[in-house]
């Protein structure tokens, strides 16, 4: 084991692996953080703690999982590469792991000229997969980024991200096998709304080998309404289908199908060889997640043995 | 070469005192090439600064000169006298003409009408691209000749990054994906196993990040 955290342990039982997303407030406001992990403990295994997500100023990803591990909810630590150089990650990893948060998702970030302080400067002073290499070698080679010892170094379960519905498609498994390579434990993709294309993914991954070499958790969203679905169409990275569009356009109650197409989502991405995981991003809509594990399936959250 | 655009019109009038002599100098090099600061401008810079002061009724006495490069000093020599006549010097060159006329002048303001903004060139007729960002250590050979450290908005080493669709940037859907274009380049030239490979995190102490740079060449020196 490499950090013992719930979310490693429930994969190396083999388990089916359920995580949600939770934003911190643009505030101090303890309550609120208090209150999503309330809705969330016991029906997540462990639950993303974003880091300033789409750019916009948030309590920060490190002080909102102490809260919600003080909550009896594991965290995991999203750490971005857009606002901190190589030694802010470090301190910040080993402040992290220190407290005991040992889960870290490495991303680069979404672009801060899309975020609410379009006129910052940005560092991406390493990427997503340095970051991943950098945070292996704190581990496993008790090493900084520039080779000097950490006496005691973090235990860290390494996460990132794949989105299979970017291009070009036929790089998208290469570049997972390099975050692989770079040491990435587990992954979660980009929200799923085009099952055929993420199975089409998936074939490639498999015929690599890949999906033995990592967990993979399929990443899924539910759509609240039609405008939801649209603003959703503008985030980085996201590809609706016109298919689901159309549906959820057409819905009588578009609450209600919004959850019938990602239950269906999730259904038949469980049946896809090589996805141990779920990983449901519900934002601004985190209420609904306790009923979309129970309804696909996914409660009673299996024990650790 | 040196890309820059002319600072708006109300920007430069803020910086000219009423009533002075000013030497409005442009450059012959990079900012005539990108039309932002050569003879031509001088010219057309120079009414507009004569048309707003006229329409507040005053005066103002602009004398237009433009040398073959602000950035050497022995073509900044060629004005000298002008440029001592003068109560300040408006400079129609990049960032680093108006620093090199202002180290040669110290007691005379010298005033910035350009925006310096990137290296890069010209793509189409008025469109102009940036693709350098002077990082001190090239990686051109790895990359298809194409630059993702200035041409990636986010300057990945290990692109595309999960916002590449369909050929274009998430920051920018004007802009094309930096890493498509390498994946591209790469696949032409049947070298798409370069992308198997991390690259590793850099050293990034040869561009600005390690402090004002300067190289030295003993060899060269008087």
């Amino acid at each position: 084991m490499k950090a013992e955290t719930n979310l490693e342990k429930l994969f190396n039982q083999g388990e089916f692996v359920v995580t949600a997303e939770l934003g911190p407030p643009k505030s101090v406001s303890t309550e609120l953080i208090e209150e999503k992990a309330n809705l969330l403990r016991g029906y997540v295994d462990a639950v993303n703690i974003t880091d300033n997500q789409t750019a916009i100023v948030r309590m920060s990803s490190l002080a909102a999982s102490i809260i919600v591990k003080k909550n009896g909810l594991e965290p995991i630590l999203q750490m971005t590469c857009r606002d901190r150089n190589r030694i802010a990650i470090q301190s910040d990893i080993i402040g992290s792991a220190a407290l005991g948060i040992n889960n870290i998702l490495c991303l680069s970030g979404d672009h801060q000229t899309l975020g609410n302080h379009p006129g910052a400067k940005n560092v991406f002073d390493i990427d997503s997969i340095q970051l991943v290499s950098m945070l292996k070698n704190m581990r496993d080679k008790a090493i900084f980024q520039n080779n000097e010892p950490i006496k005691y170094p973090p235990k860290l379960f390494i996460g990132a991200a794949a989105n299979p519905f970017a291009d070009p498609f036929e790089y998208r498994a290469i570049r997972l096998a390099k975050k692989i390579k770079a040491g990435a434990d587990f992954i979660q993709t980009q929200a799923i709304f085009d099952v055929e294309r993420f199975s089409r993914w998936m074939e490639d991954v498999r015929s690599r080998g890949l999906h033995q070499k990592i967990y993979i958790m399929a990443g899924v969203t539910p759509l609240k309404s039609y405008k939801a679905a649209c603003n959703m169409t503008t985030v980085a990275g996201v590809t609706i289908t016109e298919e689901i569009l159309e549906r959820i356009k057409n819905a009588k109650d578009q609450k209600a199908e919004g959850v019938k197409i990602c239950l269906e989502i999730i259904e038949k991405v469980k049946k896809i060889k090589g996805v141990q995981g779920v990983h449901i991003m519900a934002v601004m809509w985190e209420d609904i997640v306790p009923l979309l594990v129970k309804e696909s399936g996914l409660y009673p959250r299996p024990k650790i043995i | 070469m040196i890309i820059a655009k002319r600072k708006p019109i109300k920007d430069i009038l803020k910086m000219i005192d009423k009533n002075k002599k000013i030497l409005l100098v442009g450059c012959g090099t990079c900012v005539t090439v990108c039309s932002a600061g050569g003879e031509k401008e001088v010219g057309i810079l120079s009414k507009l600064i004569k048309i707003a002061f006229r329409k507040e009724g005053k005066s103002i006495k602009i004398i237009e000169r433009t040398i073959k490069r602000q950035c050497e000093k022995e073509f900044v020599e060629e004005i000298r006298e002008e440029i001592i006549s003068c109560d300040f010097v408006l400079s129609m060159g990049c960032g680093i003409g108006v620093q090199t006329i202002a180290g040669m002048f110290e007691d005379i303001p010298v005033y910035p009408a350009l925006d310096t903004s990137f290296e890069g060139m010209p793509e189409e007729q008025g469109v102009w691209v940036e693709l350098c960002s002077c990082c001190g250590n090239c990686i051109l050979d790895k990359t298809g000749g194409i630059c993702p450290i200035t041409r990636c908005a986010k300057s990945i080493l290990n692109g595309p990054c999960g916002g590449s669709q369909e050929g274009m940037c998430e920051v920018n859907k004007d802009t094309s994906c930096a890493w498509q274009l390498i994946y591209d380049r790469l696949k032409k030239q049947g070298k798409l196993d370069n992308l198997a490979e991390i690259e590793p995190i850099r050293d990034w102490s040869a561009s600005k990040s390690g402090g004002v740079r300067k190289i030295v060449r003993e060899d060269l020196k008087l």
